[in-house]
């Protein structure tokens, strides 16, 4: 296994981040901050509980979760996009380094910066709410597994898209849609039967559910059934991805 | 048993189609030489890029085999690769990156473990020592280029490939390149480079390859084609009209014009035995006068032109002085 080549990409990656520190860690924050004062505060203070939690303590798990997946998904393909976009690419495919190790060195790197963020807007909560995690290993087990599951589909993405456009439209126009209308803000039963129904159909939904539970005990569906989802989910990433350096898709002419 | 061999890389009926129609490599058969500085040349979309990036694993073959150190470059990607290294022809680079990090990334991706001094001294080597804190972004596009050989030699590779290296940098910088090519020809790193300027090949390589249409068609020592790269033209502009060529001259090669107003003697200036000076007083001694006299040497793409059609009638399609 070529681990230096697996640690200088990571350690790459990661250095874009501490070059962008006020675009990685401060924007989050201050928008994680804002949710809660106007959904914590001025919305929150006319809706007293939702499920026996706070609104403000009940959106937690969706903030996070939103972050997660948008972070994931903008980190990993900006990740791999740039050097496709930059010409730099060329080094990667002529390093004696294979697609599995690229692969662990792109989404380590944007796993690793989403589940740092995912921690920090879990601060910043703890600074309006008062927090309560009832299964920490559990909370951190599906931040972890979420955080690789859509790295590796960020990382999908960055390979698909061949201008910047391609690259924004999947977590502007797809994910940020279904985390807000996954539950993130709002617990389904409160939504008509037609639409609790449909609500089952949202992937975001299973994720969003089960990450609330490991802080509540409250959730939509089984608990076993949203890390099956996560589960499956990667399985189809790293398969898809697997096809992608099988024939050399977008990257290897 | 494969470092102790002649050639270091093998290309056996090497084809590469891009689409479903568009052949960039036809057939080609090369060996490269343990050692050796080889320069390719040929026109823009011959065939050269396409060459070097199915060696370094950049571009996916249609068929044929290549070797590395006798290594097949499919099977055992990680020695074959490890042992290359790669200056492309565009100047690629994280602008935001400075050149000591990008150039460390670059030992780390082909598997080497840290070595500073090793970094310190490949930037040393290519006057970027004081520059090894500056963004990339900052940098000149000489300097740039030069990043992407420090990059390329810093795992130590075995093997160089230089595209178009001197292509867009200055007369000074061209020539610290030719300096930085026999340096490492000396420490035994195997190069290779295309190229478009004729006098760069006469000035670093030992062997000289021709590619036109994706295909190979002449590889020989440097020598023996700057013998054929060194034939001229005198051309003689006549005050009046010549009615023939005078049998004294038979042992020169003479053309006359259509119009009798232009004669063209095409020579070797390598030749030893050739004295251009005997040719001239044997005109005045004829008293052939003319107006205006000026020299012309074939130019490259003249070169190549030629090389193909002999190409076309050669079954093999490969010349060699070999």
């Amino acid at each position: 296994m070529n681990i230096y080549g697996v640690i200088a990409i990571f350690n790459y990656e990661m250095a874009r981040m501490k070059r962008t520190l006020i675009q990685s860690i401060v924007a989050p924050v201050v928008t994680t901050s804002l949710y809660f004062v106007v959904f914590g505060a001025a919305i929150g203070s006319r809706i007293q509980q939702v499920e026996g939690v706070s609104y403000g303590a009940f959106i937690v798990p969706g903030l996070v979760m939103l972050s997660l997946l948008t972070n994931s998904i903008s980190n990993a393909s900006f990740g791999i996009y740039f050097p496709k976009f930059s010409g730099t690419v060329y080094e990667m495919l002529s390093a004696p380094i294979s697609a599995m190790e690229v692969v662990l060195g792109y989404v380590g790197a944007a796993a690793t910066k989403s589940v740092i963020l995912a921690m920090i807007i879990l601060a910043t909560a703890g600074v309006f709410i008062e927090l309560e995690i009832r299964h920490p290993v559990l909370m951190l087990l599906f931040v972890f597994l979420t955080a690789t599951s859509f790295s590796l589909f960020g990382f999908i993405l960055g390979i698909w898209a061949d201008n910047f456009e391609k690259l924004s439209v999947v977590p502007t126009l797809l994910i940020t849609p279904l985390v807000f209308l996954g539950g993130s803000f709002y617990s389904t039963e409160m939504l008509p039967p037609i639409w609790q129904t449909i609500a089952l159909m949202n992937p975001v939904l299973y994720l969003v559910s089960g990450l609330r539970w490991s802080f509540y005990e409250i959730s939509e569906v089984n608990v076993l059934v949203s890390l099956s989802c996560i589960g499956v989910f990667t399985c189809l990433c790293l398969l898809v991805i697997a096809i992608i350096f099988r024939t050399g898709y977008r990257l290897r002419a | 048993m494969s470092s102790s061999s002649k050639n270091i890389i093998k290309i056996q009926s090497l084809n590469k189609v891009y689409g479903s129609d568009f052949e960039a490599l036809k057939g080609v058969n090369l060996d490269i030489r343990r050692g050796e500085v080889l320069a390719l040349l040929g026109p823009n979309g011959a065939g050269k890029t396409t060459l070097i990036s199915a060696i370094c694993g950049i571009v996916r073959p249609s068929s044929g085999v290549i070797t590395v150190d006798g290594h097949d470059i499919q099977r055992n990607f990680r020695i074959t690769r490890s042992l290359i290294g790669l200056v492309p022809q565009e100047l690629t680079t994280d602008s935001f990156e400075t050149v000591w990090n990008t150039v460390s990334f670059s030992r780390g991706l082909f598997g080497k473990e840290p070595c500073p001094d090793h970094i310190e001294a490949v930037l040393r080597s290519l006057s970027l020592w004081d520059k090894k804190d500056n963004m990339l972004r900052t940098l000149s596009g000489g300097m740039k280029r030069r990043v992407l050989i420090a990059k390329a030699l810093s795992h130590e590779p075995r093997i160089l490939f230089l595209d178009e290296p001197t292509a867009g940098v200055d007369v000074s910088l061209r020539k610290d390149m030719w300096k930085i090519v026999e340096d490492l020809k000396t420490q035994g790193v195997t190069i290779i480079l295309t190229t478009h300027y004729i006098e760069e090949a006469e000035e670093i390589a030992d062997r000289i390859g021709v590619i036109n249409h994706g295909k190979l068609i002449l590889i020989e020592e440097k020598n023996a084609l700057m013998s054929k790269l060194g034939k001229k033209q005198l051309l003689l502009e006549l005050t009046k009209p010549l009615d023939n060529i005078p049998s004294e001259f038979q042992n020169f090669d003479l053309v006359l014009s259509e119009d009798q107003h232009l004669l063209t003697y095409t020579f070797d200036s390598a030749s030893e035995s050739h004295d251009i000076s005997e040719f001239l007083i044997k005109i005045q001694s004829h008293s052939i006068q003319y107006k205006d006299l000026r020299t012309k040497q074939s130019s490259l793409e003249e070169i190549f032109v030629t090389l193909v059609q002999e190409a076309e009638g050669d079954k093999e399609g490969v010349i060699t002085a070999e």
